[in-house]
């Protein structure tokens, strides 16, 4: 009886009790859920455009954090660290192209899921091996104060890193409609062989598509890593973006940006208000239920491209 | 030369039909068994058993419900660690709860407990595919080792979280798991469950069962035109897999490690295991003990080789440069033989047919 009140009742006689409280819970979420859609982000792009499911794109955030923390640390003004460690990430990519992608080529879906598994392992590994596995504090200046508005409270931080992530979305945006190499890449997604066949250089455009995501990665690093500090458990926040992409849809970008807040939000309400009825600590399942229920009645994400088969 | 099925003539349906059709493998096959039986209890080490025949044949068991979930009925699972801990705790509370319920029944019962979760999280199967479905599962393996961590009534209200497995004898006073147990008693337990598991595994892939789930493995909709029900095949695929997952968590919890905690089963481990079946070959048992030899070797190997090889390197630095060699190594293989090491023993048995002659 005592967890049904608290399950079905008092959660909501909260909610009515004080709703400016509750925008502010809400606001929260859904700023923190924008986070989550960095790094979705990543993911989406690598599997719209070579069709892998890129596990290795928390350890691309992770590996970049690292490199742009640790150049900072050297001694390098944060403007030349940032050219820096674009430059390794280029590098990485070329690297991944060459080494992974290019001898696995038409191999099943599962073996490349594999091989970013092993990219992951590989990239934590070197990562630390360089720069150490000690927490390093990644401070570029980005206010943590909150801000009043309309009586609702607001981290200055998570806005500025809506700005960061509305502003991705719309270069990416732009860069797949407009440019021609966009166009390439849109080709190239909607289907490999006649894309090949009109001319489309695919290894070039599979390296282009790995940097942008190492760039988007690199971005999500240093928004992170100014949260938490740049350590490993940086790592795990792809853990906690792949719900978004699935809620999303794997080929949606728009989806992506949706789904980390849809997420983000739900997470945030269900800790304030139903924890106490179920128990804490549910942010590390919250989110994966919440996307299992969405997918029960789109199989293919909210935003995904409709799934055709044919026997 | 040696190996071939050159006048071996069948002569009755069952001879036809058998596990192992060729003389050699028969041969090959009772040679292990004695090894296994006969002569690595009499010679191996504490060491040696502990670190590794025994994690080796508990990961074998993760391996084989893996495979028969990913490489047989095609759903792509990453809630294996979940999964084990179910084992885990519902061999503890059974162990608990019937003290003088036999080790065998135990681990049994936790199998067919972790099998009805695993048909409750195997009914979203049933309209997502690929990916979606892999990262599905993840919700499995986040929400039951949260579900262990928070409801005290999993550990016995234990105050500390971390549980010891109760010691448990077959035949009287056998002593079998637990701190106590003699590391032989323990092995040759667990090396009689995994025999007759495996042969299991290997006897339902070949029957109707086993055909129905590589049919909507291959594809789904075709198998389901043909009259294969999708629902009673995934959700089998589903059941069997965990029941074996679960068997594997509890031998785990109860005779490698001899404590329960959820921490044991994180997501690594669901990764390790589906690095085995990978590596080892999908879609077959041999495969899954290959994988799992390969993945629990490996970092034993990599442990020791700076050791071996005199250099002198920093702990934490070995522990970062392990991560790379695995990563490394991984796709290495991936990249020279994607079907798996199965598929190497497949290429040499073809070899060896001719083998020492050209032709």
């Amino acid at each position: 009886m005592d967890f049904l009140y608290n399950f079905f009742i008092s959660p909501f006689v909260q909610i009515a009790d004080s709703p400016l409280f509750f925008v502010e819970v809400l606001t929260g979420g859904l700023l923190s859920g924008v986070m989550y859609s960095l790094v979705a982000l990543g993911f989406v792009l690598i599997f719209k455009a070579s069709g892998v499911f890129n596990f290795a794109q928390g350890a691309m955030v992770l590996f970049a954090a690292l490199f742009f923390a640790g150049f900072i640390d050297k001694g390098v003004p944060w403007w030349g660290s940032l050219i820096l460690t674009i430059g390794v990430m280029v590098l990485l990519a070329m690297t991944i192209e060459r080494v992974v992608l290019r001898p696995l080529v038409n191999q099943p879906h599962i073996i490349l899921f594999m091989a970013t598994i092993g990219v992951t392992y590989f990239l934590d590994g070197f990562g630390q091996t360089v720069w150490g596995s000690s927490v390093r504090v990644l401070d570029i200046g980005l206010p943590q104060t909150p801000l009043e508005i309309g009586g609702v409270l607001v981290n200055k931080f998570d806005i500025i890193a809506a700005v960061v992530a509305g502003s991705l979305v719309a270069v990416l945006a732009v860069f797949f409609q407009k440019t021609r190499v966009g166009r390439a890449l849109r080709a190239v997604a909607d289907d490999h062989q006649a894309a090949l066949s009109v001319g489309i250089p695919l290894k070039t455009i599979w390296a282009i598509v790995w940097t942008v995501a190492g760039l988007v990665g690199l971005v999500a690093g240093v928004m992170w890593g100014s949260k938490l500090g740049v350590q490993f458990s940086l790592a795990m926040v792809a853990l906690k973006a792949l719900p978004v992409l699935i809620l999303g849809g794997f080929t949606s970008v728009p989806g992506a940006i949706i789904g980390g807040l849809i997420i983000g939000a739900g997470e945030k309400v269900a800790e304030v208000y139903w924890a106490d009825a179920i128990g804490g600590g549910i942010e590390d399942w919250f989110a994966y239920m919440l996307a299992l229920v969405f997918l029960l009645f789109r199989p293919q994400g909210l935003f995904g491209d409709k799934i055709i088969e044919r026997v | 030369m040696l190996y071939r099925e050159a006048g071996q003539f069948k002569t009755s349906y069952a001879a036809d039909q058998q596990i192992f059709p060729i003389l050699q493998d028969r041969v090959g096959i009772a040679v292990i068994a004695a090894i296994a039986l006969g002569v690595l209890p009499l010679v191996a080490t504490e060491y040696l058993t502990t670190t590794i025949l025994i994690p080796f044949l508990v990961m074998s068991i993760a391996a084989i419900g893996l495979n028969i979930l990913t490489g047989y009925a095609g759903q792509l699972s990453l809630g294996t660690g979940g999964f084990m801990a179910t084992g885990a705790f519902a061999a503890y509370k059974l162990s608990t709860a019937f003290p003088d319920l036999n080790i065998v029944f135990v681990f049994l019962g936790s199998g067919v407990i972790t099998a009805f979760v695993g048909v409750l999280f195997g009914i979203p199967s049933l309209r997502i595919k690929g990916f979606y479905l892999a990262v599905a599962t993840l919700a499995a393996q986040f929400f039951l080792l949260w579900l262990f961590n928070k409801v005290p009534w999993f550990t016995n209200y234990s105050s500390s979280g971390v549980i010891s497995a109760p010691p448990r004898a077959i035949f009287g006073d056998i002593m079998v798991t637990g701190s106590s147990a003699h590391y032989t008693a323990k092995y040759l337990f667990l090396l009689v469950f995994v025999g007759f598991l495996a042969l299991a595994a290997k006897n339902l892939t070949r029957c109707h069962l086993g055909r129905a789930w590589m049919a909507i493995r291959d594809m789904d909709i075709a198998a389901e035109i043909i009259g294969i029900k999708p629902l009673q095949t995934k959700l089998s695929a589903f059941a069997i897999s965990s029941f074996y997952c679960g068997i594997a968590g509890a031998a785990w919890a109860f005779i490698y490690t001899g404590s329960v905690e959820p921490l044991a089963f994180s997501i690594e481990i669901s990764f390790k295991v589906l690095f085995m079946v990978i590596i080892g070959g999908l879609g077959s048992i041999l495969g899954s003990f290959l994988g799992a030899g390969f993945m629990v070797l490996l970092p034993v190997i990599l442990t020791n080789a700076p050791h071996i090889l005199g250099l002198n390197i920093p702990v934490d630095m070995i522990s970062h440069l392990e991560y790379m060699i695995f990563g490394a190594l991984i796709i290495f293989f991936l990249i020279v033989e994607p079907h798996g090491l199965a598929r190497l023993w497949q290429i040499g048995k073809e070899k060896l047919r001719l083998w020492p002659f050209p032709y």
